[in-house]
């Protein structure tokens, strides 16, 4: 670590400096919701295979959904994975609809069996991970939303000024040249930033709510949820596209954190420390 | 020299996070097996019952009923659609006419209650969402009678804590008869106004693929709850000594006894 900073000040590069960035909670809450996000996706892909095909509205018209993941037998025997999005059919055959099963064979299955958990075909077993880590996510997710409110730390890192607002496409610029912010400018998030986190603060108790209205038994006292979501059916497309996002924010995530200083990064959410490299005019 | 080490610790680093996803994948799949960790997992499911339960408010919160507009016109048939059982099959040749629902257990007076009696008895008809367990939804009509009714008929006593449905078909071959669908519901469930023992299906009589003569609806649970060709309903005060003790044939197979989610 000290090469990063100290070390490195006295050499010629550019300056360093350290902040506090992250405290205990916002780094503690981060590490479980990270856990439990990816076993919540894997397990609900695993849950996903029992029936994969979404469907809008209150029920499923079996012969019309808009998502599915099948297989065909081919004469030779052959089995294809065929995924059809609104009436439009791709071949998939390895990744959707039919992929390796653990004897390397190629299997009717929607998701393949590195994506879900557990591995085989358990539908009880994927619900009793999902459940089970759904009840720690709400709960981490609690205590991080009461440390945005009590703290007011919402409208401070989250909401986008207006000037920031009118500064997307430029900001989407530096980012598209791999140029971070330096100085005082890194000492918040960019307004890129600012958006996708905030995205996922909003994508989650969305995607929580449209789970619970899948469930049978909340709907008897709340019924205003299979109104707000459209029915269980469109619940449950809404809470697989969601979970989809997160998925597509996750991916985008590793990806910034790896090219915009890993081990900077990472040390700011294991300590909290975060080093900042000052503008060249600064230094 | 301090490049290398930072390129080496971040090698170190990334193998580490690789080999970190690579043991925590294999060991969800070994975790899933061992049955310490499963009942840590399992322990989710009586914290669910009692939040959920505390949420809904009022025991008789009745499930959302839809419009005749909404029935589905395929009502996807599953688990058993055509029993082979012996007995069932007997029964089933004379339209169900020697059938006998057998109510006992832990009740003040056993009943044997032929289909002419349960359709004497009040009915309900109620057009609700059945939800399989694999995520697919259907809307259909039933008319039954209340489980309550009948279960007052017969005077539970006041040990009884679980009312359990013996049914006619065997779903899985087994030398022990585990096989055999059951399922249990508590009294909560049982004496909610929309829990009936239907005998018709959107205005027919109940077809033998949904589980003629009389299947039971249990609307704020998964459809695996909903035993078809219910042969017996018994007054219990546990279910350790039926099936493989877990309160139903899916239970016994992994699945959530209070499937309410």
């Amino acid at each position: 670590m000290t090469s990063l900073t100290g070390g490195l000040a006295a050499a010629p590069a550019p300056a360093r400096r350290v902040i506090y960035r992250h405290s205990a909670l916002v780094r503690a809450t981060h590490w479980i919701n990270a856990l439990c996000f990816l076993i919540l996706l894997m397990s609900g892909l695993q849950i996903f295979n029992a029936h994969p095909a979404l469907y809008w509205g209150k029920a499923s018209s079996f012969d019309k959904p808009f998502l599915a993941l099948t297989a065909e037998e081919r004469d030779d025997g052959a089995v294809k994975g065929v995924t059809t999005l609104f009436g439009k059919s791709f071949a998939t055959t390895g990744l959707f609809g039919a992929s390796r099963d653990d004897a390397g064979e190629i299997a009717e299955r929607g998701f393949p069996a590195w994506a879900t958990i557990p591995s085989y075909q358990d539908l009880a077993t994927g619900r009793r991970w999902h459940f089970f880590f759904a009840w720690i996510l709400v709960l981490n997710g609690l205590v991080y939303v009461a440390n945005l409110l009590v703290r007011r730390r919402l409208t401070r890192e989250f909401l986008p000024s207006a000037r920031e607002v009118r500064s997307i496409p430029h900001s989407i610029w530096e980012h598209a040249r791999l140029h971070f912010p330096k100085g005082d400018d890194a000492l918040h998030y960019n307004v890129l930033q600012k958006l996708a986190y905030l995205s996922v603060i909003i994508a989650f108790p969305i995607l929580i709510l449209a789970g619970l209205t899948m469930s049978p038994g909340i709907d008897s006292g709340f019924p205003w949820l299979l109104s707000l979501f459209g029915g269980r059916q469109s619940a449950r497309a809404i809470h697989f596209i969601l979970a989809s996002y997160l998925f597509f924010f996750f991916f985008v995530h590793i990806v910034m954190v790896l090219i915009s200083g890993v081990l900077n990064n990472m040390r700011s959410m294991i300590t909290g420390r975060y080093a900042i490299e000052e503008n060249s005019h600064e230094a | 020299m301090r490049r290398d080490i930072g390129w080496s610790r971040r090698q170190i680093l990334s193998r580490a996070i690789a080999a970190g996803a690579a043991i925590g994948l294999a060991a969800c799949g070994r975790l899933s097996q061992a049955s310490d960790s499963r009942s840590v997992l399992e322990a989710a499911e009586s914290l669910t019952r009692t939040v959920q339960r505390a949420l809904i408010g009022p025991s008789d919160a009745l499930a959302p009923e839809y419009s005749e507009a909404d029935i589905s016109k395929v009502f996807k048939p599953n688990g058993s659609t055509e029993p082979d059982d012996p007995e069932y099959q007997k029964s089933r040749e004379d339209g169900f006419a020697s059938w006998r629902l057998i109510v006992d257990g832990l009740v003040e007076k056993p009943q044997r209650l032929t289909l002419t009696d349960l359709r004497a008895l009040p009915s309900r008809t109620q057009i609700t969402r059945h939800d399989c367990v694999e995520g697919w939804s259907c809307i259909g009509k039933w008319t039954g009678a209340p489980l309550g009714r009948i279960l007052g008929l017969a005077g539970l006593k006041p040990e009884a804590r679980y009312i359990v449905f013996h049914c006619a078909d065997t779903l899985e071959e087994t030398l022990d008869g585990t096989g055999r669908y059951y399922e249990s519901i508590d009294l909560v469930d049982a004496f909610h106004p929309q829990t009936i023992l239907a005998y018709d299906m959107n205005g027919g009589t109940l077809p033998i693929e949904h589980g003629a003569p009389l299947r039971l609806r249990v609307e704020r649970q998964l459809g695996y709850k909903m035993a078809k060709y219910v042969m017996r309903v018994e007054a219990v005060d546990n279910f350790s000594s039926l099936g493989r003790g877990r309160g139903g044939f899916w239970e016994d197979r992994g699945y959530e006894w209070y499937a309410g989610i």
